[in-house]
């Protein structure tokens, strides 16, 4: 038996114990709670519930109870919100591959199940692990644009997120309370003692490495990777974050050279349609319809803000300066004076699940809404969205329609 | 009424009704993950579980075991290979996709950036990790041998 896993003593490193998976256990708990609270709130900066366009999980039944209207203040929230849920996740990868290491003798523990209450446990560590696995690798690859999991990202991760969440309270409940008397070096009762003393290998092989020394190469690991990707949501340090998908270089110089989520070319929008001669921007509401060309907007009351433009990826750019026209006074236009509404904005994009977007009237009425004709004090570049695109401050980046060439004011 | 011979004790009643509502949540959430290609979530996610447990993990661990049984009696030393690997491969695990090319047609096209650079920039990482670590082995070696006393013949 002493080969097989199965036996105790197989086993044989001396750093696994109740202290190691509880140091473990503890950072795993707090940083995995801020990952779901962050993804809770960047499904809600997509405001589902305003049109089924924002909604790519549509099902979703209860799991959207805590929905709200997504504010425009402060600017960077979901550059924050979304940058410390991308950059936390590939920083606990260390983390959650040294608990999972630190606990693996049990997943052979004979006899499979010593109770009731024990067998349901084991089969909720299934959904924990393959679960937080699921999470993990899911949002990591979506990162890298390597769309090789079965199915869309958004209901994946969303709908996982709340499987593995379900196992993941069950967990903490059980065993925080043990993992912080074992912090704090109290003695156990017998009981906890037994079941904990399974992580201890009973005939250790001599130490290469302490117990602290191991944390070290996992805090290490953590470090190198917060280091390496954290730059990708700063300009001036994103040639620090030299494998994250958005840093190192941006695409280009100049005023248009900052970060492109999807290029003209990827989207499908040519030179032609967004010539002066061909592009047209409908603009329908209350009082009818206008078509205006880039020489009529431009003719409209222009005004600047700087926004910055941040990604669901988890990447974003400092504040850009974007000038062009105030969405609501592009509401004004069709007949809403004062009492600003939502708008549905479709872009000349012809595919890709965001081609079209609804804005809350909250997102209209903010004086830093705009319908962005330049960016930094030049015309918009193709990839930036030329002839025309919409920038709302504090909104995902996909909100942020590119190439728009339909709004449609009025209650959604 | 008699009893079956070999009956599993109900264990922590508290424990079944938690994990109960656990599973119930998780079957809310579920019956829609699995609403479109059931099976493939349903490998994805029991695979991935299993990929670590039963591929991922005994590799590393074998890997490690291996080098420590190479080192013979220089085992205090391993940390001078173990570390700047354990740091190379997380940093290939995560972020494979770039640094193996498999993405970089749709990367470039999508974010107007050229994907060649990840991989020569994992290599070198790799090579400042590894040489970084040689570097504190020959200054910790250095050091050691100052402190000895001089071996008297």
């Amino acid at each position: 038996m002493r080969r097989t896993p199965f036996s105790p003593s197989f086993w044989r490193s001396p750093l696994r114990g109740p202290w190691f998976t509880s140091v473990l256990g503890v950072v795993l708990l707090g940083g995995i709670t801020v990952l779901f609270v962050t993804g809770l709130l960047s499904y809600a900066a997509y405001n589902p519930d305003l049109s089924p366009v924002n909604d790519q999980t549509p099902d979703k039944g209860i799991l959207g109870f805590y929905l709200f209207s997504w504010p425009t203040d402060p600017h960077w929230l979901y550059r924050l919100t979304q940058g410390v849920h991308v950059t936390l996740g590939i920083t606990l990868i260390p983390v959650l591959l040294a608990k999972l290491w630190s606990v693996v003798p049990k997943l052979f523990t004979l006899p499979p199940a010593r109770s009731l209450a024990h067998a349901l446990e084991r089969i909720s560590l299934l959904l924990l692990v393959g679960g937080g696995l699921f999470e993990f690798a899911t949002g990591v690859l979506n990162v890298q644009l390597d769309y090789v999991f079965p199915g869309s990202f958004y209901p994946l991760h969303f709908y996982g997120a709340w499987v593995f969440f379900a196992a993941f309270v069950a967990h903490a409940v059980l065993k925080t309370p043990a993992a912080l008397r074992n912090l704090r070096g109290l003695r156990q009762p017998p009981q906890v003692a037994e079941e904990e003393r399974e992580l201890v290998a009973p005939d250790p092989d001599p130490p290469t490495v302490s117990r602290r020394g191991a944390l070290g190469l996992v805090g290490g690991g953590s470090l190198l990777l917060f280091g390496t990707t954290v730059g990708q949501d700063f300009d001036g340090l994103r040639w620090s974050a030299v494998l994250a998908p958005h840093g190192g270089a941006d695409p280009g110089s100049g005023p248009g050279g900052f970060q492109i989520n999807k290029t003209a070319a990827y989207a499908g929008v040519g030179a032609a349609e967004r010539s002066e001669e061909a592009w047209r921007l409908t603009v329908s509401g209350r009082s009818g319809t206008v078509r205006l060309s880039r020489a009529d907007l431009l003719r409209l009351p222009l005004h600047s803000s700087a926004l910055p433009i941040a990604c669901v990826e988890g990447w974003s750019t400092s504040d850009q300066w974007w000038r062009g026209v105030r969405l609501r006074d592009l509401a004004a236009l069709v007949g809403y004076d004062g009492d600003t509404p939502d708008v549905f904005v479709e872009s000349l994009q012809r595919h890709g699940a965001f081609r079209r977007a609804a804005l809350r009237a909250n997102q209209v009425a903010d004086p830093r809404s705009l319908l962005a004709l330049f960016v930094n004090g030049e015309e918009l570049t193709p990839d930036h969205g030329h002839p025309a695109r919409v920038i709302v401050p504090a909104a995902p980046g996909v909100l942020n329609t590119k190439w728009v060439a339909r709004m449609t004011f009025g209650d959604l | 009424m008699r009893r079956p011979r070999f009956a599993l004790p109900v264990g922590s009643p508290l424990q079944i009704l938690l994990l109960t509502c656990s599973f119930a949540l998780a079957a809310y959430a579920g019956v829609q993950l699995l609403a479109g290609d059931w099976f493939g979530v349903a490998v994805w996610f029991v695979g991935a579980a299993l990929l670590h447990d039963l591929v991922l993990l005994p590799l590393y661990a074998a890997a490690d075991r291996a080098l420590v049984k190479a080192a013979g009696p220089r085992r205090r030393w391993v940390g001078y290979v173990r570390v700047p690997a354990a740091l190379s491969l997380l940093l290939l695990l995560v972020w494979f996709p770039l640094i193996g090319g498999q993405v970089t047609a749709g990367y470039a096209s999508a974010t107007g950036l050229s994907a060649d650079r990840f991989l020569s920039r994992w290599l070198l990482l790799t090579a400042v990790l590894f040489g970084g670590s040689a570097v504190l082995f020959v200054l910790r070696l250095r050091r050691a041998t100052k402190q000895r006393p001089p071996a008297v013949h």
